[in-house]
């Protein structure tokens, strides 16, 4: 025998349900009065630096149908490419921007639909630069382990070109899973960013 | 937050063992069957976009976010067994892991969700609206208080039941960590029949959901208790690594 390395297992993961709108966003599910509001659902506060955007898409089986029971979590630095985290050495992040939101897909329509900032460049870990990116977070019923992937912006084809991480794909057919097409809307840029989990044009989906 | 705090700082996070979760495709759990992506995950290492995470502080919480017999009183108290459950938020080197944010969701004493979806034909309970949420202390600590859950049918097999659970959502200092589960209860002969837990690949790995009664947490004629610990991805110490200042 050995010493032991005295390291405990991660809990395992267990789908978030069809009922993970009553822990999640309890509001919008119809209970009301526990929380004043769904935590990640706050707008943009005014006073954040940036870009407006929107980002927008649904998310599809391995039918083609989409779902409307799934949430959705983005991670993203400000516009300034830090990110407002203890874990952000290199600078103090933009005090108006969380980072962060969440919201369920639509009930009837499965849409999903976040205003945010336009994130700047951070940096890889060998220094070289990330093309603009905000990590995308899904669980619903019927995934037993959240889904990791990240959404890379349509009009930045040369930042995209560089990227480190799009550019260790090795089946480059599946590069524009990750890349959000652009449309403007009331002179605001959307980016529509469609997820599908399985089938033709399986998105990338990260083990980070 | 704390700068003292080991597990803010430090570098990669350890591989999650993927052998040890359940993987996306568990076709005796159906829904899976079209959710589960087909390709192999792209192993992205860990950036700085995966090495951080959203910060929550205490002032966010109600006084009643950890009382689901108290937080959605109608008319009276909901009905059911009373229980506590507490327990620590460690990562894999058994860190506590200090200021996380930890929900939890639910059905009531029937079985029953409070959800337009759900078609249970137990009842509601007027006074009882099943989340809560609060965030870990200094020692990595959690505790809330509620009505023990009860099992219920669901649409999957034409007779499949769930052991009674409650759901977890727990964010832990960087989004490698974020993490959704489930807790189930010490002597359910129904958790080892459920297709969403047996898709979890080995017993040892289950077990480690079964939050186990603790007699010595209880409250004398008031409130049983149950102890589940939650454990979070473990992260390297930066000893020789190869990587830029603040990465």
């Amino acid at each position: 025998m050995v010493q032991s390395l005295r390291r405990l297992k991660e809990s395992p993961s267990q789908t978030a349900g069809p009922y993970v709108h009553i822990g999640a966003t309890p509001n919008f599910s119809g209970i009301e009065g526990i929380y004043p509001h769904d935590l990640g659902s706050q707008p943009l506060s005014p006073e954040a630096k940036g870009e407006r955007i929107v980002v927008t898409g649904r998310i599809f089986d391995g039918s083609g149908t989409p779902i409307k029971d799934a949430l959705v979590e983005i991670w993203q630095a400000d516009a300034q490419g830090l990110y407002p985290s203890a874990g952000e050495h290199r600078g103090k992040a933009d005090p108006h921007f969380a980072g962060w939101f969440r919201q369920p897909v639509d009930g009837t329509t499965g849409v999903y639909r976040f205003e945010t900032v336009k994130p700047g460049v951070v940096p890889y870990f060998d220094g070289r630069p990330m093309a603009p990116h905000i990590t995308f977070w899904i669980v619903a019923r019927g995934i037993n382990i959240g889904l990791h992937t990240r959404l890379y912006f349509g009009d930045e084809d040369k930042a995209n070109a560089a990227d480190p991480i799009l550019g260790r794909i090795e089946h480059r057919v599946r590069v524009p899973t990750l890349i959000a097409t652009r449309s403007d809307e009331a002179g605001l840029p959307v980016y529509t960013f469609d997820i599908r989990l399985q089938g033709e044009g399986e998105t990338v989906f990260f083990d980070i | 937050m704390r700068n003292e705090n080991s597990s803010h700082q430090g570098g990669s996070f350890y591989q999650r063992d993927r052998g040890w979760h359940p993987p996306a495709f568990t076709p005796e759990y159906k829904t899976s069957v079209l959710r589960s992506p087909k390709n192999a995950l792209l192993s992205l290492g860990n950036t700085l976009s995966e090495m951080t995470g959203p910060v929550f502080g205490h002032n966010m919480l109600g006084p009643l976010d950890n009382d689901l017999i108290l937080n959605y009183v109608q008319t009276g108290e909901p009905i059911g067994p009373r229980i506590i459950v507490h327990g620590q938020v460690l990562d894999e080197d058994a860190r506590p892991v200090r200021g996380a944010l930890v929900e939890f969701w639910q059905a009531n004493a029937g079985g029953r969700y409070r959800h337009k979806k759900e078609t249970y034909l137990a009842a509601i309970d007027p006074n009882f609206g099943g989340c809560g949420r609060t965030i870990t202390d200094d020692e990595g600590r959690y505790w809330f208080r509620t009505i023990k859950p009860g099992p219920y049918p669901w649409p999957n097999g034409v007779n499949d039941w769930r052991p009674a659970h409650i759901h977890f959502s727990v964010f832990g200092h960087a989004f490698a960590q974020r993490l959704i589960t489930q807790m189930y209860f010490e002597g359910d002969p129904m958790i080892w029949q459920c297709p969403i837990v047996m898709g979890i690949p080995s017993r040892e790995a289950v077990e480690r959901l079964v939050a186990a009664l603790d007699r010595e947490s209880t409250l004398p004629m008031d409130t049983m208790a149950y102890k589940f610990d939650i454990v979070l991805r473990g992260r390297r110490s930066t000893l020789f690594e190869n990587r830029m200042e603040g990465n």
